[in-house]
């Protein structure tokens, strides 16, 4: 059964180019078509189910039975919306700088459709099989950075102007712990390729031997998030990720009800549509990122591939509406104090945390530097994070409030 | 030592739990589906005046006397009465036209509240959409009045009481009618004056105003 899509999926897209094994020119085009052209219509598809899942998780938390009239469960819903969007009118403001308006929705598409590329999605489904992809992937994907500020920068409206440059000081700061996060799984994979970064998350030796129970765990338990310096590693990527991507509750950029729609407040129509799936395939992106570093990829018992890696990118989305139905909007200072004074150094310990566990593993083995790992290396993360949440409170004033006036 | 983030986690463990928790408990979903169901009707609520009538006929059974007191009542000036005439051109004591323009009542209750007559009370359908915003909206004499007995279905409490008081009324207009026969009969026998016979007290009429149409 592993790998049984993949294969199948490889295999219908070799069949389909051996149609025109005599034309080269053509035959490379079909070959960028099929590398292309499924993922951009699933990653839409996908855009569309989960605005409906978001919904329908949020009015769930909220106690209401959310979106329920088009199609069964309202699942049809995301079309009405669709063609009411595509129906709309398209509104450019007058002194806008018309250009850049128009750009904007473009500039966030495509590096999120490329983010979208890297991801190793199965077993030989990869569009993009760079040996450097992960760098490549976090190089694309600060450039939606830009298209916000464009979009922000053009309206000439105050509002969207300041979330521009909300969206320009979150994504900048959080960029760093996401990578730095990052940084201690390629150093235990050994390589920047997205691909050999999903293989070393399976117990190799347990997963050719043939016994059953052995292959079944082996492709769960080598999974990152299941070590110390990964389960702390996908903590931290998992925030910086919410920031990254402006989901709540880092939504400063769009917050709606201090500014309007932040960047957005100037777009409708469908310039809007296109800026909403952006940032919704922009977080796909990361969330898939995430997926491939943290919790192993394609890796999975049974129907390893394209399933699990669906599934898994699903369930890290519904946490991300889980979390959005849960916290409340940060504000500016503290996004900004959170990410330089509390994820930073964080990170960097869990840099070194990763090191410590590599040579624990290296000289006596897995089970004692996982024991180890636990409890010295998350030990030590725990106490750095109190320490840090102490020294960055801010100084309480102790003496007695005098009023001067009523005394 | 507490744990980073276990604030966090109680959070989100309040939130999945209204998740769950609408799928299977009614108060966790008390959403009522508008068209297919209508929520249940506090018998408290009101928005639009209408016009009681007793018996089976709307327009003979028409409590209001036309009297004009809720006219200059209420507040956004949405009653609009004029005053049935017979043949001879005397006013009879009620209305040929009375409008309510419910895209202007502000549900003040106050015509109500100075109406002597019980005749106009507060309705709770709350059904009334039109096509017509101007004249579907405008309702008039016929569509305003209802009988008690939807009175009685829709505020129950209330309406029992204004039942209740009617009836006193009645009974002490009754009562004082017959002291008055009895005081008359009495005086007759006592002294009578051929010529000076007392009149009953009528009531006074509120004073008429001019309306153009
Ligand atoms: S409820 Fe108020 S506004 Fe409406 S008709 Fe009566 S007095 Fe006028
Ligand atoms: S106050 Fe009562 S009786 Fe007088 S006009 Fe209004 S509804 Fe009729």
């Amino acid at each position: 059964m592993n790998n049984y899509f993949d294969l199948k999926l490889v295999e219908l897209g070799r069949w389909i180019e051996a149609f025109f094994a005599h034309y080269p020119t053509l035959k490379l085009v079909v070959h960028l078509l099929l590398c292309t052209l499924p993922l951009a219509l699933s990653f839409m598809g996908a855009f569309a189910f989960t605005t409906w899942l978001e919904r329908k998780g949020l009015a769930r938390i909220q106690n209401r039975p959310g979106p329920n009239r088009v199609g069964l469960f309202g699942l049809l819903q995301p079309i009405a919306d669709g063609i009411k969007m595509l129906l709309k009118e398209d509104i450019v403001p007058e002194r806008s700088d018309k250009l850049f308006h128009f750009l904007a929705p473009i500039m966030l598409m495509i590096p999120a459709m490329i983010g979208v590329g890297f991801l190793p999605l199965g077993d030989g489904l990869h569009a993009l099989p760079l040996d450097s992809a992960i760098i490549f992937f976090f190089a694309i994907s600060s450039l939606n950075t830009i298209a916000v500020f464009m979009a922000g920068w053009s309206s000439r409206n105050k509002y969207s102007l300041l979330g521009g440059m909300r969206a320009v000081a979150q994504m900048i700061s959080y960029e760093i712990p996401l990578v730095l996060s990052a940084v201690a799984v390629i150093m235990m994979a050994g390589s920047l390729n997205a691909q050999e970064v999903v293989a070393s998350q399976q117990i190799s030796s347990w997963v050719g031997s043939g016994n059953i129970l052995q292959e079944f765990f082996g492709r769960i338990l080598g999974w990152n998030v299941f070590k110390p310096w990964g389960f702390a590693g996908f903590i931290f990527f998992f925030i910086a990720a919410l920031a990254e991507a402006n989901r709540s509750p880092f939504d400063l950029p769009e917050a709606d009800s201090e500014i309007i729609a932040g960047h957005l407040t100037e777009y409708s129509g469908f310039k809007y549509a296109i800026l909403f799936m952006g940032e919704y395939i922009s977080a796909f992106a990361i969330a898939g990122i995430g997926v491939t570093l943290f919790l192993g990829g394609w890796n999975g018992p049974v129907f390893a591939g394209l399933p699990w890696f669906v599934l898994k990118l699903f369930s890290l989305f519904a946490v991300m509406i889980w979390i959005r139905g849960t916290l409340p909007r940060l504000r500016v200072d503290q996004l900004m104090g959170y990410a330089w004074k509390f994820l930073f150094p964080l990170a960097i310990l869990n840099i070194f945390l990763a090191g410590f566990y590599h040579f624990l593993e290296r000289q006596w083995g897995t089970a004692i530097a996982m024991l180890a790992g636990w409890l010295f290396g998350f030990g030590a993360l725990q106490l750095a994070a109190i320490a840090l949440s102490r020294l960055n409170q801010s100084p309480t004033i102790r003496s007695k409030r005098v009023y001067q006036l009523v005394e | 030592m507490s744990l980073i983030g276990k604030g966090i986690l109680k959070g989100m463990g309040v939130t999945a739990k209204n998740f769950f928790q609408s799928y299977y408990r009614k108060e966790r979903l008390p959403t009522v589906e508008y068209p297919e169901e209508k929520a249940t009707i506090n018998q408290f609520s009101r928005n639009f005046p209408f016009l009681l009538y007793d018996g089976d006929d709307p327009v003979d059974g028409m409590r209001c006397t036309a009297c004009t007191l809720c006219e200059r009542a209420c507040p956004p000036q949405c009653i609009y009465i004029i005053k049935d005439k017979d043949e001879n051109g005397k006013a009879i004591l009620s209305p040929r036209i009375f409008d309510i323009d419910t895209s202007v009542c502000m549900s003040c209750q106050l015509c109500v509240e100075v109406c002597p007559y019980e005749a106009i009370r507060m309705d709770s359908a709350f059904e009334l959409s039109n096509e017509n915003r101007f004249e579907g909206l405008l309702l008039n004499r016929e569509e305003l009045l209802k009988p008690n007995a939807y009175y009685h279905e829709i505020h129950p409490l209330e309406a029992r009481e204004t039942d209740d008081r009617m009836a006193a009324k009645a009974a002490l207009a009754e009562a004082k009618k017959k002291a008055r026969q009895k005081r008359a009969r009495l005086a007759a026998k006592n002294k009578p004056p051929p010529g000076l016979k007392k009149t009953p007290p009528t009531r006074k009429k509120p004073p008429q105003r001019e309306k153009s149409e």
